[in-house]
């Protein structure tokens, strides 16, 4: 681990050295402190996935300053609630740069709210990061080219429909799958389609394609469709809210196959709704889990508890590893965004609570899934899975 | 085959609580030429109600069914009271507005109290949980038996009320001629609030049954079943109370049979295409022609 920082750091150093002339346009990590940008969703429809990442990264920002902080600095948050809209996110975006001058900006957790924010990172040319928007077109544009100023720490969707499907074959050996997706979500025709596409390529045969809209609280129909065929698993890339019910009614249908979905499965509703007996044989491709034996996610679970007196969720995780991959990228000595830019773009092999993150050529996080076995209706089992 | 009558026994279920439902809509509408709006809301309070009986007051399932079709029954009679009777006299686009409102009013009211979020149904008693396995590929669950049964049983007590009952013949003389009916001694707004009362009850108990069956429950839970036992009352003959069971069938199995066959996204609009048919082609519905038979 410490190899890799040196390394990271050099390339930083060396790059910053190249650059510093060049730049000049920001005083961001100038004084006494390094202000780096905080745009959350705090209030409103999505508050509770803003206000974990904050937790998370308040208590990154925590243990950096009370180790000295970066190279003599401390870290000092500007911390504003975009009321998780867009139009909200993309104005406080201009004023944490210009007024403000942060180095970077962290957030929002919402992939068309972090969209937003990236035409303002562009002109003002500093990084935006985040723990959590997923969705397949948020660091590239509409042509396919890479958006220079934007990063985020986890994967994308598609990437968890592909390792998922790599999983079933490698690890399960299942031959033939049944797909049901979420047909008024892009979230989960996106995972349709790449673990689809995985799944094929790797020999296994999808048997059955059936669809439900977000609401439906009766799926008996489809369940019944899919109920006479021959097949091993079911991939179910849903939210729990619907995921759920699919679940219980298909044990009551008698339908013991594996049921494996994305992390749209990650909340205790999810266990409420299917009822601890259906809940058994069914696997979710997730961010993190707090089974983990990595001593540093141990120590990331016990010191949250301490700070919080709870469990960290995935989203808790995501905010303290996206505070220390900025962090991480600002010990190379980024004085300007354009530097941490070039900095985050080299970053490789960080390590984090969440997986070993290295950023590939589209800013996407390449780290492993986890994938959480889920048994009378609680996390039995995690292993790190590598696409 | 064998999928077909599995799914037509999933259609029977669910056919059942839209024909709950529907009863009400079509009984309040025989009576006062209102489209309750608000029932399908009605049918969320029951769901609720349940929902509360089984956890914080630890009742059973049916003492938790009885307390929801009495809160319902209550409910019912109150909007009626206090939303519908002061504007008996205006015209009809202003109660059904009215009514419009009352549907937003529970809905959020509801949402204040509870939240948005989904709730899960406490676990069901043993009973409802098994299955029989008639062959291999056709399986009647004790939920899909249980609301079957306590369906037939409250339409055919409603039945044996409107044909047998002082109560249910002033409904009937109500629903043909309110005037003449109150020429010939009839409290008019006793029978209308009784009408409220028995209509609320049924979709008190089509709510709890809905927990039970499908596990969850919230707010905004009434909307879409609301309107589709509408579609399903209209279908049969709105008014018409054996229409409104024939429609509430006709709806679960179609909508069934839509999503089995592979069209899972467009099954609601199978279900509202078919309003808008039945509209063009018979607007008095199925059994359209049996005015007599109005209640």
């Amino acid at each position: 681990m410490k190899k890799a920082w040196k390394i990271i750091a050099s390339a930083a150093v060396t790059v910053g050295l190249l650059t510093g002339c060049g730049g000049g346009s920001g005083t961001a990590a100038s004084g006494d402190t390094i202000k780096i940008g905080v745009n959350y969703e705090l209030s409103g429809d999505v508050a509770t996935y803003g206000q974990a990442n904050v937790e998370g990264i308040e208590m990154a920002t925590e243990e950096i300053n009370n180790a000295g902080g970066i190279k003599g600095k401390k870290i000092e948050l500007v911390k504003y609630d975009n009321k998780s809209t867009a139009s909200e996110a993309t104005t406080l975006a201009t004023k944490l740069m210009t007024q403000d001058k942060v180095i970077a900006q962290i957030g929002p957790a919402t992939s068309g709210a972090f969209k937003a924010t990236i035409p303002v990172a562009d002109k003002s040319k500093v990084p935006v990061v985040t723990g959590s928007a997923t969705a397949d077109d948020v660091t590239v544009d509409a042509q396919g080219k890479v958006q220079q100023y934007a990063f985020r720490t986890c994967f994308s969707d598609s990437y968890q429909g592909t390792a998922m499907a790599k999983y079933a074959r490698e690890k399960k050996n299942a031959q033939s799958a049944v797909i049901l997706t979420d047909n008024s979500s892009d979230y989960s025709k996106g995972l349709t389609a790449s673990f689809e596409k995985t799944f094929t390529e790797a020999g296994g045969k999808v048997v059955s394609k059936q669809s439900y809209n977000k609401g439906d609280t009766d799926f008996n129909a489809i369940l019944t469709a899919i109920r006479g065929q021959q097949f091993d698993m079911i991939y179910l890339p849903g939210y729990y809210s619907e995921a759920g019910l699919i679940i219980k009614q298909a044990r009551a249908q008698g339908i013991t196959q594996p049921i494996v979905g994305a992390d749209g499965f990650d909340s205790p509703k999810l266990a409420e709704l299917a009822g601890k007996d259906a809940l058994t044989n069914v696997f979710f491709s997730n961010h993190y889990s707090s089974l983990s034996t990595d001593p540093a996610v141990q120590k990331f679970i016990t010191d949250f508890k301490a700070k919080y007196n709870k469990e960290p969720d995935a989203f808790n995780a995501l905010g303290y590893d996206t505070l220390k991959f900025v962090a991480n990228g600002l010990q190379g000595g980024a004085t300007t965004g354009a530097d941490l830019e070039k900095a985050l773009a080299a970053t490789k092999d960080f390590q984090g609570v969440t997986g070993t993150i290295s950023v590939d050529a589209n800013h996407n996080a390449v780290k492993s899934v986890t994938v959480i076995e889920m048994r009378n209706g609680v996390q039995a089992a995690a292993e790190k899975f590598d696409a | 085959m064998e999928q077909l009558i599995q799914q037509l026994i999933n259609g029977l279920a669910l056919g059942s609580i839209y024909a709950l439902i529907a009863l009400g809509y079509t009984m309040i509408y025989g009576i006062i030429q209102l489209i309750n709006f608000a029932h399908g809301d009605i049918f969320m309070v029951g769901a609720f109600v349940g929902y509360a009986g089984m956890t914080t007051l630890r009742l059973n399932f049916f003492a938790s069914l009885a307390l929801a079709i009495i809160t319902c029954l209550l409910l019912g009679v109150l909007i009626e009271r206090v939303a519908y009777k002061p504007l008996r006299k205006q015209t009809r686009l202003a109660v059904l507005i009215t009514a419009i409102g009352m549907s937003f009013l529970l809905e959020y009211t509801m949402m204040y109290f509870v939240g948005p979020d989904p709730r899960a149904y406490p676990a069901l008693p043993d009973f409802m949980r098994a299955t029989i396995k008639i062959t291999d590929n056709i399986v009647i669950t004790g939920a899909q038996i249980l609301i079957l049964a306590v369906s037939i049983t409250l339409m055919i007590a409603l039945q044996l009320i409107v044909r047998y009952t002082r109560i249910g013949k002033a409904m009937r003389a109500v629903s043909q001629d309110p005037d003449a009916a109150r020429l010939q001694g009839i409290n008019v707004d006793t029978t209308i609030s009784f009408t409220f009362a028995i209509g609320s009850a049924l979709a008190g108990a089509a709510g709890v049954l809905v927990g039970v069956y499908y596990n969850s429950i919230n707010p905004l839970m009434g909307i879409l079943p609301g309107l589709k036992a509408f579609v399903a009352a209209v279908l049969g003959g709105i008014g018409i109370i054996p229409g409104a069971l024939l429609g509430g069938f006709l709806i679960g199995g179609v909508e069934t049979l839509v999503a089995g066959y592979g069209f899972s996204s467009w099954k609601d609009a199978v279900v509202f295409a078919i309003l808008i048919l039945i509209l063009i082609l018979k607007p008095s519905g199925l059994l359209g022609k049996n005015v007599k038979e109005k209640v």
